[in-house]
């Protein structure tokens, strides 16, 4: 179902989403940056925002434009929402005889729609939901804040010259996994439907129908947004040829620029790694078992007690990269990168790791389109 | 408001069972054995597992740690840990006393090849401390002694106060078609196995049809070099497995920590054949 909603319009959007019970979140300029808040009024939206990314940059500029999503992405993808930094898993409590009883806190979530969600964003969600979701043991934290979600999506117009996500096949528009998806025009936006809420909510929303002049107008902008973007993997698939270079000289060269920050990491919407923790009240009989966000670049990562299997920059760094671009394709069908670039962009010393990828499988024929 | 399917399909992963201290045995300076039975007599009744499955142990306050269960599911009641003390949470389960209550969840992981094993013959090797699921399965075996073929038992430490239970290995010299082979690299006075320096001892074990499975645990360098004799031998490389090692968090698949390669250890391992792994075995930072 495809329907054309005037910016007029765009308001009722969230109305009725409120309507339905669900919190609005979107992107708001914040701090100097893009990221998720509550949002009631369309106004609150980043309007004729720009943002400017390259490796190790990334700065936002406001323009004469009219446009809700003239900018490609902010540091937070969709992970937060759903994989949260830090949460409790449960309690435990010891009674006067010693007793333990174990108390689960799984999460008290709100119906929560997201507007303006980005192609890779989606599909980097749909790996975690794989991870954390659907395998033998599901994650009832992950699960209850992801079932929560409504998602309003919104094709790229502006991609950032970090994005590569047309070499990854993740976007720049969204095609699955959204409720609603929007490509923004001049005075509107085409909406299309994916979910049965989705087509509901969009039938009781003033549209009009689509024009041949919208069409072609969203595919003038698809085709310019893909041509944005000059980034990209050597391959798809790159296993094969970072597990024949493991001796290659770029990972020194790499990892001598390389802080272990785990900056990385972190604004990755697909990294999952996360490290689990107790805390014991003062009386010493509650304690929480909780977990929190954990990054391949720490040192505890791969801590045991006779020894660190990563006690180097450089191992940590190939870690990261062959897991990301390599064994990804083992584990969940593809590979872990969806091209969003932000590991690009919000790293402080400005390593490109798509450059560094390809230099490490460069040209010796076996990376696969 | 439309609905939401908030509910939950499975039982929380993560949520530990009470279960109770039976008995704790001091083995050696830092090696102890814990007798457990889950408080809830429905969870003891169901709690199934394979020889050389592992559990997560939690220590109130402390933390949990991965130990693997060395008791034989059809034999005994009771769950059976042997651990070593070496850090934080071991050193804490090192103090419990009998009636003391811990957090018990499990079991995780893939343990050993016993079915498989059925109708071969079998070398086992081990090398260094902490090898305690090993002897699980020789006794394992040796009660099913009809079950498989010739057994050899190889065991290879660096000190001799690393080689505990001497006694068991005494009476598995007395089960029929069984050889038994204890190195040490630094002798000491009293010690009545071998010396021999790295995995000398090896060359000693008869392979004697193609048809035989090896189950090795220790140090990756040395369950390697272990293997590669044993292909030599004429062992397939198939039938070698091998236990390994990661840092381990949640046991589930979900942490991270212990993925190794295409692999995540809590959930595929630890126990792997040798094929599997082999490209990265070894490798330093994998
Ligand atoms: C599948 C599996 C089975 C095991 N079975 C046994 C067993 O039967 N008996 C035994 O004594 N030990 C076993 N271990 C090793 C045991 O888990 C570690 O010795 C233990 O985690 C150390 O915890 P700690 O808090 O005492 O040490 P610390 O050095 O304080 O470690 C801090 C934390 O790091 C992690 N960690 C440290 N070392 C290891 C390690 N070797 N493996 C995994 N995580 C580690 C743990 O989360 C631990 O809590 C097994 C490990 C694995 C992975
Ligand atoms: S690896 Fe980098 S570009 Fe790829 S999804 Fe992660 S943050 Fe984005
Ligand atoms: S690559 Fe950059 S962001 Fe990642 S750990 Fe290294 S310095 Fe930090
Ligand atoms: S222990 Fe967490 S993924 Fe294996």
């Amino acid at each position: 179902m495809e329907r054309f909603l005037p910016t007029a319009q765009f308001q009722r959007l969230i109305n009725l989403l409120r309507r339905d019970g669900y919190d609005c979140v979107g992107p708001r300029v914040r701090d100097g940056a893009i990221v998720y808040g509550p949002l009631e009024r369309v106004e609150e939206l980043p309007v004729g925002w720009h943002d400017e990314q390259r490796p190790g940059h990334y700065r936002l500029a406001r323009g004469s434009g009219r446009r809700f999503f003239d900018w490609a992405n902010g540091p937070e993808a969709l992970k937060p929402l759903t994989f949260a930094s830090r949460e409790v898993l449960w309690t435990v409590v010891r009674d006067g005889q010693g007793s333990l009883r174990f108390c689960e806190e799984v999460p008290e979530v709100r119906p929560t729609a997201v507007i303006g969600v980005r192609a890779c964003d989606i599909a980097a969600m749909h790996l975690q939901d794989q991870h954390f979701g659907y395998r033998e043991y599901q994650d009832p934290y992950y699960n209850r804040r992801r079932r929560a979600l409504f998602l309003v999506a919104v094709d790229c117009a502006r991609p950032a010259s970090t994005c590569f996500c047309h070499s990854t096949g993740d976007g720049p528009a969204a095609h699955a996994g959204f409720d609603i998806a929007l490509t923004e025009l001049d005075d509107g936006f085409i909406a299309r439907a994916r979910s049965e809420r989705g087509r509901d909510l969009l039938a009781e929303l003033p549209t009009t129908e689509v024009t041949p002049d919208h069409h072609a107008a969203a595919g003038a902008q698809h085709d310019a947004a893909v041509a944005a973007q000059t980034r990209r993997l050597a391959g798809r698939n790159l296993k094969a040829s970072l597990f024949a270079h493991l001796d290659h000289p770029e990972w020194d060269a790499v990892a001598g620029r390389c802080l272990s920050c785990g900056n990385c990491t972190a604004v990755c919407p697909t990294c999952f790694c996360h490290s689990v923790g107790d805390t014991t009240e003062l009386d010493g009989r509650r304690s929480t078992h909780h977990r929190q966000w954990d990054s391949c670049f720490s040192a505890g990562h791969s801590y045991m007690h006779s020894f660190v299997v990563r006690d180097q920059t450089v191992l940590r760094y190939r870690q990261w990269l062959t897991h990301k671009l390599g064994t990804w394709h083992d584990q969940y069908g593809r590979s872990g990168c969806v091209g969003c670039g932000r590991c690009l962009t919000w790293c402080p010393v400005g390593i490109d790791m798509v450059e560094t990828a390809n230099r490490i499988c460069g040209g010796d024929g076996d990376a696969q389109p | 408001m439309r609905s939401h399917s908030l509910a939950q399909t499975q039982p929380n992963a993560y949520l530990p069972h009470e279960a109770e201290v039976v008995k704790f045995v001091q083995e050696s300076k830092t090696i102890y054995t814990l007798y457990l039975r889950f408080t809830d007599p429905l969870v003891h009744a169901n709690y199934m597992y394979d020889p050389g499955q592992f559990n997560m142990l939690y220590l109130h306050g402390v933390g949990e740690v991965p130990i693997s269960i060395v008791s034989d599911p059809e034999h005994e009641d009771l769950l059976i840990h042997t651990i070593n003390r070496v850090g934080r949470v071991t050193r804490g389960l090192a103090a419990v006393s009998e009636g003391q209550r811990l957090g018990v969840r499990g079991p995780y992981g893939r343990g050993w090849p016993l079915r498989e094993a059925e109708g071969q013959d079998v070398v086992i090797v081990s090398g260094g401390l902490g090898c305690a699921p090993v002897v699980s399965v020789i006794n394992y075996m040796i009660r099913r002694r009809e079950r498989f073929g010739r057994f050899t038992i190889v065991q290879k430490v660096k000190h001799v106060d690393e080689f505990i239970w001497p006694e068991r290995y005494e009476r598995w010299q007395q089960v029929p078609d069984t050889t038994v082979l204890v190195a040490a690299t630094q002798g000491a006075e009293n010690w009545r196995w071998q010396v021999s320096p790295r995995i000398k001892v090896m060359e000693e074990v008869k392979v004697h049809t193609e048809r035989t499975i090896a189950m090795i645990c220790g140090p990756e360098g040395f369950m390697a070099s272990a293997a590669e004799h044993l292909i030599g031998q004429g062992v397939p490389a198939a039938s070698i497995y091998m236990s390994t090692e990661r840092n381990m968090q949640c046991a589930v698949g979900h942490c991270g920590h212990c993925q190794f390669g295409p692999t995540f250890i809590c959930k595929e391992g630890p126990v792997y054949a040798y094929p599997r792994i082999k490209p990265l075995l070894n490798i330093r930072g994998f």
